[in-house]
């Protein structure tokens, strides 16, 4: 099975964001980066089907070449091959998923994995997006994946509940936190990660759709107020949300 | 010019994001003095179309088909796309749903447009519309602009207002033709998690930490959101250790949520749980450690033992409001 692995390099969740100069985009100084959480998931994912069909895993991730810190962490979890798409401009979603699907073509891979979203810009929308452009089934936020002779059955989250879908492959599979485990690198895959060439070459040019105008903080909030220390406070509490608050 | 709304429905009952959704571009519409426009999908959905017009929606399109009964991405993409080609809408409305947020990327690539996911607010500036959408987890908000023709949001369930309804529309069915292929993915099966209300949906969240100690303790977590109506959600400790399923997580790697109150009990607030929630309207904490960083984005704590203040709440919870 040729699998095919998109990932994206993030600031990593314990980043207190504060708004850069240009006031569009964060201040990057004293930022730590890490691959995507969800987009572990499908790293994952992808050794696991090859486990199970064999084949090869290519990872691939669009970005500056401070992505290849996350490329190589990849590697060390067992992707075969890794490669940089190179582009450190500010892209929207539709101007990533351009170029990613620019690569996949040459590829044609049985399937391609994303996460569910990129945990900086929250779009949740380049999987899709690849899927389409690509005229390819895609199947967004799942928990469950089983492909046996080329046919997927495949469960997604929803309100309250899971969908299961059905779909064929070639296809475009998202995924959510529940999927898999994911493995940790082992002592071995650092060190045959670290001796891999990360395959380099420049990001198709597309322009983006969507233009930030600002960023800013969310309002600071004032400071709350402590009713009391013990049981006797849950009256007072709960008129408190009733008449103050109005939200009961 | 010319918005349509998607009107998200589930066994033909809309959701209340539907509302949601069409007030929203009824406002954004009258602002741009655009005609407000709704589009229903399923699999017998007539009868509840002219509901739409309560929110705003001058006319409804309903496309009506039996393979559509059930949800699927595919068929769902190519139907709005080939509505909003023909009727030469300049803009096209989603819930940010489970279901929007599937689908309309798919929208957006087939009609060369611009996306802007999740949006939290809209207004409109000389003519333009101008959408924020929060990013790092709503550490921060960004406001966005789309440079294309066609401009696609998704906006966040409960956070924009559906208002009284009032008004009627004009409904009218749609014929796309769809083959086999169209539903290259396709729900064959809908599994509900025994009618439990999501943390995604919930006006009113209940959230349990590590410090109930064992899986069994949040049982008090659900007697007290059961007493308010609401949704259970979980950190990420609780998670991760097995207790609570993970569509209960809240957080930057689990569900950002804006509810009306979010009660956290026993939850640290580290800065990953605090992006998911601090943006709730308000929030009450109770904790053991008055230096718990949850305090900080409490407007109301109570310092104190969740296992003798959740019962007390619960109990003070059903008399004030059975009354
Ligand atoms: C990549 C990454 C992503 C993450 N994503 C998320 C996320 O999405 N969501 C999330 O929640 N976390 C996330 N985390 C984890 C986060 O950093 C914290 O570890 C987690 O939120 C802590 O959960 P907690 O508050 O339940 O537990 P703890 O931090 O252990 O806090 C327990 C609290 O309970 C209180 N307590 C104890 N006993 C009692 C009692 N009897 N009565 C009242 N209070 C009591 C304690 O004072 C303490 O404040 C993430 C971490 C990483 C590294
Ligand atoms: N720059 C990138 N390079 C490679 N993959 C990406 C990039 N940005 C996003 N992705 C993939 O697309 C998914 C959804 O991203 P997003 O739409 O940005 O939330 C991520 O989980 C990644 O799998």
């Amino acid at each position: 099975m040729n699998i095919l692995v998109f990932v994206n390099h993030v600031p990593d969740t314990e980043t207190k964001v504060k708004v850069g100069a240009d006031g569009k985009t964060i201040d990057p100084a004293g930022i730590n980066y890490m691959l995507s959480p969800y987009d572990e998931f499908a790293v994952e994912e992808g050794l696991k089907l090859r486990e199970k069909f064999t084949g090869e895993v290519t990872v691939a991730s669009l970005g500056g070449d401070a992505n290849k810190e996350t490329l190589r962490k990849a590697l060390a979890m067992g992707c075969n091959k890794a490669v940089l798409l190179k582009d450190a401009s500010v892209r929207d979603s539709f101007a990533v998923a351009r170029s990613l699907a620019d690569f996949a073509k040459e590829l044609s891979p049985d399937i391609i994995l994303f996460g569910k979203q990129s945990i900086d810009y929250d779009n949740g929308q380049v999987g899709s997006l690849v899927a389409e452009i690509l005229s390819m089934p895609s199947i967004s936020v799942v928990v469950k994946l089983e492909i046996n002779d080329g046919a997927i059955v495949a469960e997604r989250e929803i309100e309250g509940g899971h969908e299961v879908v059905c779909s064929t492959l070639p296809a475009v599979v998202m995924a959510q936190k529940g999927l898999n485990q994911p493995r940790y690198p082992s002592l071995k895959g650092i060190m045959d990660a670290k001796r891999k060439v990360i395959e380099e070459r420049a990001a198709s040019f597309v322009e983006s759709k969507v233009e930030v105008l600002s960023m800013r903080k969310p309002p600071a909030k004032n400071p709350g107020k402590i009713v009391g220390t013990d049981v006797s406070a849950v009256p007072e509490l709960v008129r408190l949300l009733h008449e103050e608050a109005k939200v009961i | 010019m010319k918005i349509i709304a998607f009107a998200e429905q589930r066994n033909n009952q809309f959701k209340k994001t539907a509302f949601e959704v069409v007030r929203a571009a009824r406002t954004i519409a009258d602002q741009l003095g655009a005609e407000c426009c709704a589009l229903v999908i399923g699999g017998k959905v007539s009868s509840i179309a002219p509901q739409l017009g309560g929110y705003g929606a001058a006319k409804v399109f309903v496309v009506e088909d039996a393979r559509l009964e059930h949800y699927s991405t595919t068929a769902f993409a190519k139907i709005v796309a080939e509505i909003a080609h023909a009727e030469a809408a300049d803009i096209l409305f989603f819930p940010a749903s489970a279901m929007g947020k599937d689908f309309a990327p798919r929208v957006a690539a087939k009609l060369d447009a611009g996306l802007a996911a999740d949006c939290t607010a809209l207004r409109v500036e000389n003519g333009v519309v101008i959408a924020t959408r929060p990013v790092y987890a709503g550490k921060a908000f960004v406001e966005v602009t789309i440079r294309s023709a066609l401009k696609l949001f998704t906006l966040r369930p409960n956070v924009f207002s559906s208002g009284t309804p009032s008004g009627s529309a004009v409904v009218g069915k749609k014929e796309v033709a769809l083959s086999e292929a169209d539903f290259s993915s396709a729900v064959k099966e809908i599994k509900i998690a025994g009618g439990k209300k999501d943390v995604a949906e919930a006006d009113i969240i209940v959230s349990g930490g590590r410090g109930l100690k064992a899986p069994e303790n949040f049982s008090m977590i659900e007697e007290l959101a059961s007493s308010l109506g609401a949704a259970v959600g979980a950190s990420r400790a609780v998670v991760d250790a097995g207790w609570r399923p993970h569509d209960e997580q809240v957080g930057q790697t689990g569900k950002t949520v804006s509810p009306s109150l979010y009660i956290a009990v026993a939850i640290s607030g580290a800065v990953q749980h605090l992006a998911g929630m601090s943006s709730s309207k308000y929030i009450v904490a109770i904790n053991k450690d008055k230096d718990a960083p949850i305090f900080s984005v409490a407007d109301y704590g109570i310092v104190g033992d969740a296992f003798e203040i959740v019962p007390a709440l619960t109990a003070e919870l059903k008399r004030v409001l059975n009354r």
